[in-house]
């Protein structure tokens, strides 16, 4: 893990399937945040290679699938 | 913790089943050797190459997903159904899924219904929300620990302490007004007691659907700063929700809000006590708090066999497949206790930094009060660590009752001293 190139990445949210226990939020406050409904709103789509881990970090643990990650394009 | 395993059933040598087709099945729920660990037997359905049947109370044989993968992929599928209409639903009590069917929490409902009393509840919940809620649980916390202190020793820690927490919390999140509080508190004692009888049992509920009526009236006409009022007035008022949803939508909020932190607090506790070193590097660092309280909900899982579903298509899993039409049930402590997943499962440790556990359960139904529970745990122990240092439980673990009627595990009593 350590000696592999950490890269930039692209986030994407879905607040359709949001369910909105603001798992997200909690991994990454700087990249995520939840309207007054509790639905996700992302705040940062481009990742840069510091705030990677934390990314990933929240779309393993959203429950609904609603926070993806993606190669940055 | 050397309390035998009572399974005898699972032993088919002793416990033939009913049939002898179900001469495999392992009868289930299962009790806790240890009250701090999931049932020992999880450890081998885990490693199984295929899917463990069981027989359960109302005499169904759904499956049981035991692995940390499975368990998440199991729950957060397309095909999870939570409805409790479907004879199939593995209610572990008929009565269960009698009373289920009939009110329709949301906990038991799939989308499109779910997700329209999801995101009414959601706004409560957020992260940030909840946050602004710690002065008030702080207070609640200092209040409770020094009615604890005012008994005469040993208090109980559940009675005394944890559930007066839990109600408090929960009761002022939801607008339940404080001369209402022993009233809720004598209710749920009652509908959460395995010496209750079904009718007392269902004569505590009347009362309890009862007041929150009576509060959904008076809060649409008066409304305040609580999640009843908002209801009253919103969805209610524009006709969103119905009247006899709206109660059961409340009724499963106030209870799953309730018990789960109620059993949680003292159990957490005892486990601290039970890992001196483990409070001691709390007492060091108080910054460990946040993922001490994560690690304890893992760890003790007490929520375990509450994620009841049926599969609506098959459901592929690493240990086999779950057929089209049958229930299981995605088993949270063995999750949360698989190898594969938590190096050393069994060792309570509050630095460990891996979050992915699923004690909140995944997928849609994921608790919707898990941030609440999370900073309500955090408080009510740090106030007693901090208040009663010299706190200690008076009997051994295996002495303490467990409640085994109950859904989410708990302890009846914990006597504690100081
Ligand atoms: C403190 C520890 C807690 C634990 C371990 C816990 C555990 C769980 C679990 C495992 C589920 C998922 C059930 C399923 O998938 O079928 C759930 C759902 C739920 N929890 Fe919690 N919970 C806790 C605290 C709370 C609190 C404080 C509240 C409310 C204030 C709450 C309210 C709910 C509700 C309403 C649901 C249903 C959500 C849905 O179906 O969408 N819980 N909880
Ligand atoms: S973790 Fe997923 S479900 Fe939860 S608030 Fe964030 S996007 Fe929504």
């Amino acid at each position: 893990m350590v000696s592999r190139p950490v890269t930039a990445l692209r986030l994407e949210t879905d607040p359709d399937t949001c369910a909105g226990a603001g798992q997200c939020v909690r991994a990454a406050p700087d990249l995520f945040d939840q309207d007054d409904d509790g639905l996700v709103v992302l705040l940062r789509a481009h990742v840069p290679p510091e705030a990677r881990e934390r990314a990933l970090t929240a779309a393993d643990w959203c429950p609904s699938g609603a926070v993806t990650a993606h190669d940055p394009s | 913790m050397t309390r035998p395993a009572p399974d005898p059933a699972t032993d088919p040598a002793t416990d033939p089943g009913p049939t002898a087709a179900d001469g495999d099945d392992t009868s289930f729920p299962l009790a806790r050797t240890c009250p701090f660990t999931p049932p020992d037997d999880y450890a081998g359905m885990r490693e199984r190459a295929d899917l463990t049947r069981a027989r359960i109370p109302s005499g169904k044989r759904p499956w049981l997903v035991t692995r940390h993968e499975d368990v998440r992929a199991a729950l957060s599928h397309p095909a999870a159904s939570s409805d409790a209409r479907n004879p199939a639903f593995p209610a572990l009590g008929d009565g269960e899924q009698v009373v289920a069917a009939e009110l329709r929490p949301f906990i038991r409902m799939d989308p499109p219904d779910h997700t329209l009393v999801r995101r009414m509840l959601v706004g409560e919940f957020t992260v940030r929300r909840v946050r602004a809620m710690r002065p008030a649980i702080e207070a609640v916390c200092a209040e409770q620990v020094e009615y604890l202190l005012s008994r005469p020793a040993p208090a109980d820690l559940v009675a005394d302490y944890a559930n007066r927490v839990s109600t408090t919390v929960i009761c002022r999140l939801l607008g339940v007004p404080l001369e209402d509080l022993e009233f809720f508190r004598r209710i749920t004692s009652i509908s959460g007691s395995r010496d209750s009888t079904e009718e007392e049992v269902g004569a505590a509920l009347g009362e309890l659907f009862g007041l929150i009526d009576r509060l959904i009236d008076d809060k649409a006409k008066d409304p305040r700063d609580d999640l009843i009022s908002r209801l009253a007035t919103g969805p209610l008022a524009r006709g969103e929700i119905t009247r006899h949803s709206l109660l059961s939508q409340i009724g499963i909020t106030l209870n799953a809000g309730h018990e789960t932190s109620r059993n949680m607090i003292p159990l957490a506790a005892l486990a601290l006590l039970e890992h001196p070193e483990q409070l001691e590097l709390l007492r060091e660092d108080p910054q460990l708090w946040p993922g001490a309280v994560d690690e304890l909900l893992r760890y003790l899982s007490v929520a375990d066999v509450i994620t009841l579903r049926v599969a609506t298509e098959d459901i592929p899993l690493s240990s086999g497949t779950i057929p089209a039409g049958d229930g299981y049930i995605a088993l949270l402590g063995a999750a949360n206790h698989d190898p594969g997943a938590f190096p050393e499962p069994g060792r309570l440790d509050v630095r460990r930094t891996q979050r992915n556990h699923v004690a909140f359960g995944y997928g849609t139904h994921q608790c919707v009060g898990q941030n609440l529970g999370r900073l309500e745990i955090e408080i009510a122990l740090r106030t007693l660590f901090d208040r009663v240092p010299t706190l200690r439980s008076e009997l051994a673990l295996a002495d303490l009752p467990a409640r085994s009627s109950s859904a989410i595990f708990g302890l009846d009593e914990v006597p504690v001293s100081w």
